[in-house]
């Protein structure tokens, strides 16, 4: 079996190495530290580590005035209070003036520990998406969490980071470099291309598989980073099998689905399907029966695959 | 003052007077803007920028130096006539406020305009931005300090009491918040009877374990006092309640909340001009 990590874990480890290399890098934590993992931080460097108490507004204005003298502030919480709770603070604080401040949501998505629909986070990428001057990122797997934590630290200005609480096996190589903006291609094919973003992307190389077993090639194309869109190599992989279907563990409206249907709807328009949530919150369970239920398994992104080819040849 | 370049009491009425016509001008050229909260927090703004805060007008982002946050961005004006005054832009400048393409944005921007610190506009934001640069300091190892300038109606935002509690959790004595104290905001509650923006500041700041000090808002002296005391209190933030009236200086607009945000006609920009140029005494 493939090796495992959670990307929380890695999260807490990289932050650490990062505030070791340099002297800039600052934590706030929102009181998730055992959740999140700033624990890590807080027991490597006690005074590089600002417990914010659970008061989410002020602790993102904090980040603001820190940045604003120079230091490198990553604000930890959750995906949904990041994303909605803090948001104003975000806009007028972060975003205008285009501060550097790195913005986590832990516990994205709807795989959250059976917390439900309160703690799930499926719109977090509208939002960023359509917030001007924010950088947005969903790594596919705690090799990619450690090397974009590195990107973001070398770019200057605001950056959300969108992670995940379970373990996950580990898809990026040691030779693998992130870089904001640019999509990878995981796997070559010419029948239909699945475009996956986070953790979901290793469901669409499931669904790859699946459909190889049925003598169907699957181009694999992974979106890390939300914005900039690599809008290129979004085309160049829809031109290169004229079949598109998108995955993502959030709502379908505005996220990953929505970004694709955009940049092909102007550019390159070909048949497509979007594997999300559809327009709906989530629920407390466990993670199969949520992935099942919701329609977020590499099954349903198969059979979106095989709807659209079905429909070509007929 | 031994020094001739510090502007004793006398220089500082005069440059309020200065400020408070170039702001009155300023809305009425704008035909926008808000008109009395801007004018109830010149005195404090001119204490600041003329006297009390360690600035360089020539380096407006030399890191060193103290900052400001206008929390209660609304009164922009206010700042961009004191920044003015003080030599960070021409004053002729203020004339382009909320034009298009203009650095005197509607609320401070800190990416337009030289001198200002922090962004704001959002009520309630400024105080936690401030916790930041405050914070920042002691991470850094700097000896700057941090004002924050909050209003009464503003501070009905939870975000103000989030940062009271860690702003004295943090036990930040290099962190002075100003409560400009003009009791007047856009509406408010004037049935069954009138109430005021936030009954007894001094209380419930104390309670949050902040060093209060209350003042008169127009009386200079006071004022550096209130500034001198705040650099003595050790291991608290400070909160110096500003006793203003909204409108200061223009007596048809004060105390009003219906000159919260209006434009003065001709025949009032001409009214008002009168009142502000006539020498007292």
């Amino acid at each position: 079996m493939a090796q495992e990590l959670s990307q929380r874990v890695v999260f807490g480890e990289t932050l650490v190495e990062l505030a070791s290399q340099d002297s800039r890098v600052v934590c706030l934590d929102g009181d998730l530290a055992t959740s999140t993992r700033t624990d890590m931080l807080f027991k490597a460097h006690p005074d590089r580590f600002f417990m914010m108490g659970i008061a989410e507004q002020n602790m993102f204005g904090v980040a603001a005035g820190m940045a604003s003298v120079g230091l490198i502030p990553f604000v930890s919480t959750f995906a949904c209070f990041t994303a909605k709770r803090a948001l104003d603070q975000i806009r007028i604080v972060i975003a205008q003036p285009g501060l550097n401040v790195k913005f986590i949501g832990a516990y994205s998505g709807i795989l959250t520990g059976k917390t439900g629909k309160t703690h799930q986070s499926v719109e977090d990428l509208t939002v960023f998406r359509a917030m001007p001057n924010v950088v947005s990122i969903a790594p596919i797997d705690g090799v990619e969490v450690r090397q974009a934590m590195h990107a973001m630290v070398e770019y200057d200005g605001p950056v959300y980071l969108r992670l995940t609480r379970d373990p996950m096996p580990v898809i990026m190589g040691d030779s693998y470099q992130f870089q904001i903006g640019k999509a990878v291609t995981l796997r070559e094919g010419k029948d239909i291309t699945l475009i996956g973003t986070g953790e979901q992307t290793q469901r669409c190389l499931d669904a790859a598989n699946l459909l190889a077993a049925e003598g169907i090639s699957a181009f694999v194309l992974h979106v890390p980073t939300l914005k900039p869109l690599d809008v290129e190599a979004i085309v160049n992989a829809a031109a290169a099998t004229g079949l598109v279907v998108t995955a993502e563990d959030h709502s379908i409206l505005g996220g990953l689905g929505g970004a694709v249907a955009e940049v092909l709807g102007e550019e390159y328009p070909v048949p497509m399907k979007r594997i999300g949530l559809r327009d709906t919150f989530g629920e407390s369970a466990s993670n199969a029966p949520l992935l099942e239920k919701y329609g977020l398994t590499a099954r349903h992104v198969a059979a979106a695959a095989k709807t659209l080819l079905e429909k070509r040849s007929t | 003052m031994n020094d001739p370049s510090i502007p004793g009491i006398p220089q500082l009425i005069e440059i309020a007077r200065s400020v408070r016509i170039d702001i009155v001008q300023a809305i009425h050229h704008a035909k926008g803007g808000h008109f009395g909260g801007p004018l109830s927090a010149v005195e404090l703004l001119v204490a600041l920028y003329f006297r009390e805060l360690n600035i360089d007008p020539v380096h407006p982002q030399w890191e060193d130096r103290d900052r400001f946050i206008l929390s209660k961005g609304h009164s922009a004006i206010a700042l961009y006539a004191v920044l003015a005054e003080r030599g960070y832009f021409p004053v002729e400048e203020l004339m382009t406020f909320d034009a298009i393409d203009s650095r005197m944005q509607g609320h401070p921007d800190m990416k337009q305009t030289p001198g200002v610190d922090m962004s704001s506009g959002s009520l309630g934001q400024g105080l936690s931005a401030g916790i930041g640069m405050a914070l920042g300091a002691r991470v850094l190892g700097k000896s700057f300090r941090t004002y924050v300038m909050i209003g009464d109606g503003e501070s009905q935002e939870g975000q103000i009491w989030e940062a009271a509690f860690i702003a004295s959790r943090y036990q930040l004595d290099n962190l002075v918040a100003i409560l400009d104290y003009n009791k007047v905001q856009q509406f408010g509650w004037q049935y069954p009877e009138p109430l005021l923006p936030i009954d007894h500041p001094e209380e419930k700041f104390a309670a949050f374990g902040w060093h209060v000090i209350e003042i008169d808002g127009h009386d200079f002296n006071a004022i550096l006092n209130a500034f001198d005391q705040a650099k003595m209190v050790k291991g608290k933030p400070t909160i110096i309640i500003a006793h203003t009236v909204k409108g200061k200086g223009v007596s048809f607009a004060e105390g009003k909340y219906q000159w919260h945000a209006k434009v003065p006609n001709d025949e009032e920009l001409t009214l008002a001009l009168a009142e502000l140029v006539r020498r007292e005494g």
